[in-house]
């Protein structure tokens, strides 16, 4: 009987062996599975976003005359300011392709080099009044089509209808090329422009503010605002008082509410019934701050709790009352984790988009804002927007905002974790 | 004066306040002879809370309330042809006042310039009363408080007090925001539904809010069934569910009970940065990558599969909440006491027979939260629905098909300048109810599954 057991056990034992091995298996593979989108996602996007801190120049024999641009010899400097610039740009590009004939072809030709080229002239021009009726070797940006062709997103192979630069345009790539006149170089202007409907010409720089400033309101609002009301629960909220326990259940469902439903509390309550204007900083950090409020007090409250309580009776006993004992000694000790919580809840803050398309942060603005009441725009939502877009060249702009956004994300991260390791005490 | 004007003054008189007050109690104490009873500071923060705090206050809630107490002094001026207007052709009508006021344009109209020229006075007005009002508070508030101040004063009491109302007042706005939720979703979705049935709107399966504002459209009010909304976001989250289950599951599993430290102390932080990636990054990443290679294969095997399916977004949004589920399940695998598993062992069983019979269903509760939790996560998701799903409303249960979900709807009908009580912006707010009930639904339900079934182990 007993031997009998044992051997139906052994005949199972190579089974359930085989079993064990697949589970484990399965384990493995399912963090591999995590790890390889994880890494797909962020190779894919670095694929397609470096290009653009890429940007190509185009160099042009510019014969800046005076007849083109319309002065005489005496000239007042709003005579200088609207000159006809374009006109230059225009000629110079005809002296350079003589051979140019037809409408198309011409408009063409001018659409090799950005609209930016007209207003670049005019401030080189007021800056060095000098250079009128001489020639000037002079770099421009690069029009998206030509970006994107040096960048190798144009297929020659294909037939000339699904190409966005046709046959002729080629050609005329190939000299210039020839000629050294097309120059790739790092894409300063990326980092320093604002939004523009056209992709060469667009940059992060509004949108870096916008959400600097957000952040800044939602900083400035959350951090006392959250700190406070995890010293209040944590340290001197009476046991079994029903207001403290229904904070602590608001609290706790507020953490997992959508965020969306916060945009429509911001367009219902700050907009509607209290004026806040739309589109604004101010409007957004309000959001994010009743957003981000939850995290920040849940964090705030471990760390307290994590404060010992000999720590508590040893102020206490020398006299301390319970605020001194409080943030004299347990808020300073807790002080870290506090602020981990913090930069956790204003990496979350930053990532935001959907509360801000309800408070109308969508709009294109094109300047950047000066203060927290002038309209702008945030990085995640600038991302949604250029996304939008169907022209090749703001794919790749895209790409490289979601690696400034993530660059900054993964600092803030970074922060959080060196001030734990290097501030967390062991009691 | 500006805002940030009179904000920057009463800042410096908090601190003038502080020095004053914190001088004051020490002169008092040296000419009495008398023993303060408090550290001087105290005296210092009494009063520097009396000289900014109250005017903080009226500033706030002036500003607050001005722009509606200009808008109807504005309105009651009007000629009587104009007051007669319906509320957004008012709202239309100060809205332009505004912008002339701002922009100095010369205005033609002679109504218009004397509302201009009526709202620039009025914002004057309010502006040198509103810095009258604050500073002789200040002022006064200040010098009332100095007075109180004596050498037997508890101050130290007054201002530990002071401290803890603060704290409460602030503890308080997790209340508030709730509140604030509830009714701005309640109001403008009783006004939805009393042009839109309640019953058409949960259960009519016909979806388009476009059309719905044309007046001479037939059966206007039926084109507000949202039974298709909730399908797809059922739909898409239920994918999201079948990715993230299992793969959260057996992560977490492999991690609290194969791994070894070093790789788990890896592996823990990396899966953690999938739940820290912005959703707008997953739902570019949908749109771009993930849908175009989904359609591709679709086709490949001769499947007809629109660029829009719900499987792309589903399958991304279900990456993104793997990290939910994961690590509340490996917390609450982690909680099992090993004298359980000891137990198994010692029982003879293998270690998946141990972790399939007995750590699996003691940790069952907390797993089950941890879905929960994830699901509701899925169904409030917005951007990558937005960006990666369809827009247009097919009542289906077809995951290769395009299916639309509540969040896209709600971002296409408030994204836009629309008027704010048309039938489309309230449809939004209606939506944004069902949204928030359900998703705190499941959150009650999550916590509830934990305290009832937690096992309390020794």
């Amino acid at each position: 009987m007993n031997k009998n057991t044992t051997e139906i056990i052994k005949l199972k034992l190579a089974k359930r062996y085989a079993k064990e091995k697949r589970f484990k298996l399965y384990g493995i593979s399912a963090i591999a599975v995590s790890i390889a989108f994880l890494l797909s996602l962020l190779i894919n996007i670095s694929v397609t976003g470096l290009p653009a801190f890429q940007q190509t120049y185009i160099n042009i024999e510019v014969d800046i005359d005076s007849k083109l641009l319309k002065l005489d010899s005496q000239y007042s400097e709003q005579e200088l300011f609207r000159a006809n610039y374009s006109k230059v740009v225009k000629q110079s590009l005809k002296a350079m392709f003589p051979g140019v004939k037809g409408r198309k072809q011409k408009r063409a030709l001018r659409q090799l080099v950005s609209k930016s080229a007209i207003y670049q002239l005019r401030d080189f021009v007021i800056d060095n009044p000098s250079v009128i009726d001489t020639k000037q070797s002079l770099w421009f940006l690069a029009r998206d089509d030509v970006d994107v062709f040096m960048k190798g997103g144009i297929d020659r192979s294909l037939p000339e209808s699904d190409r966005r630069l046709k046959d002729f345009q080629l050609v005329w790539v190939d000299k210039l090329l020839s000629e050294n006149r097309l120059e790739k170089r790092f894409n300063v202007s990326f980092f320093t422009e604002d939004d523009s409907r056209e992709p060469e010409q667009a940059g992060i720089k509004g949108a870096m503010i916008g959400s600097l400033l957000t952040m800044l309101v939602t900083m400035l609002l959350s951090f006392p605002i959250g700190v406070s009301t995890a010293i209040y629960l944590e340290e001197f909220a009476p046991k079994n008082n029903k207001w403290v326990d229904l904070i602590e259940i608001n609290i706790n469902n507020l953490a997992a509410v959508p965020s969306i439903v916060f945009g429509l509390l911001g367009l219902a309550v700050f907009i509607g019934l209290f004026g806040v204007p739309r589109s604004v900083p101010l409007i957004g950090g309000l959001v994010l701050t009743l957003m981000t409020l939850p995290t920040i007090i849940i964090t705030s409250r471990a760390a307290l709790k994590a404060v010992p309580p000999s720590i508590r009776e040893a102020a206490l006993a020398l006299g301390a009352s319970r605020v001194q004992t409080t943030f004299h000694h347990v808020v300073p000790a807790a002080m870290p984790g506090i602020l981990t919580g913090t930069i956790i809840g204003m990496a979350q803050a930053l990532g935001e988009t959907a509360p801000l398309l309800m408070i109308g942060m969508v709009a294109f603005i094109a300047d950047v804002p000066q203060g927290i009441t002038d309209p702008s725009t945030v990085l995640p939502v600038q991302i949604y927007l250029w996304s939008d877009s169907p022209e090749r060249a703001f794919t790749e702009r895209t790409s490289a905002a979601i690696m400034v956004l993530l660059g900054f994300l993964i600092v803030m991260n970074f922060l959080a974790v060196i001030m734990r390791k290097k501030f967390e005490k062991k009691w | 004066m500006n805002f940030g004007v009179i904000i920057t003054a009463l800042l410096v008189l908090l601190l003038l306040g502080y020095f004053i007050g914190r001088k004051r109690s020490v002169t008092l104490s040296k000419e009495r002879s008398q023993k303060l009873h408090s550290l001087p500071q105290y005296y210092g923060y009494l009063i520097a809370f009396w000289s900014s705090v109250p005017a903080l206050f009226i500033l706030l809630f002036w500003a607050a309330l001005e722009s509606s107490f200009i808008t109807s002094a504005i309105v009651t001026q009007l000629p009587m042809h104009l007051q007669q207007l319906s509320v957004d052709e008012i709202g239309l009508f100060i809205n332009e006042i505004i912008n002339l006021s701002n922009s100095a344009l010369i205005v033609e109209d002679e109504v218009k310039r004397q509302a201009v020229s009526r709202y620039n006075e009025l914002i004057e007005f309010s502006a040198s009363i509103k810095s009258a009002v604050v500073f002789i508070l200040a002022f006064v508030s200040m010098f009332v408080a100095l007075s109180f101040i004596k050498p037997e004063m508890k101050a130290r009491n007054l201002v530990e007090r002071l401290i803890r109302w603060a704290m409460i007042g602030c503890a308080s706005i997790a209340v508030l925001t709730t509140i604030g939720i509830i009714f701005s979703v309640i109001f403008e979705s009783i006004i939805f539904f009393k042009t839109v049935n309640v019953f058409d709107f949960l259960f009519g399966t016909h979806w388009s809010p476009q059309e719905a504002i044309r007046e001479d459209q037939i059966g206007g009010s039926g084109s507000f069934g949202a039974l298709p909304l909730f399908v797809g976001t059922l739909l898409i989250s239920f994918i999201a569910l079948v990715i993230a289950v299992p793969l959260g599951l057996m992560s977490a599993i492999y991690l609290s009970e194969y791994s070894s430290p070093g790789f788990r102390s890896f592996a823990k932080p990396v899966l953690e940065m999938l739940a820290g990636i912005p959703t707008v990054v997953y739902g570019f990443f949908a749109a771009l990558t993930v849908a175009p290679f989904i359609r591709d294969l679709g086709e490949s095997l001769n499947l007809s599969l629109s660029s829009e399916s719900a499987l792309a977004a589903g399958i991304v949004m279900g990456v993104m909440i793997i990290p939910f589920v994961s690590s509340l399940s490996d917390d609450v695998i982690s909680a099992v006491p090993q004298s359980m598993c000891d137990g198994s062992y010692a029982m003879g069983a293998t270690k998946s027979e141990t972790i399939k019979q007995v750590i699996i269903p003691a940790a069952l509760p907390g797993i089950v939260s941890g879905v929960l939790l994830a699901a509701s996560r899925a169904i409030g998701e917005t951007m990558i629905v937005v960006m990666a799903a369809g827009l247009s409303a097919n009542l289906t249960f077809n995951p290769l098909e395009a299916v639309t979900t509540v969040t896209v709807q709600m971002v296409t009908l408030l994204t836009g300048d629309q008027e704010f009580d048309s039938a489309k912006t309230l449809a939004a707010f209606a939506l944004g109810l069902g949204l928030f009930l359900t998703t705190l639904v499941l959150n009650i339900i999550s916590l509830y599954v934990v305290r009832k079934y937690r096992e309390q182990y020794e």
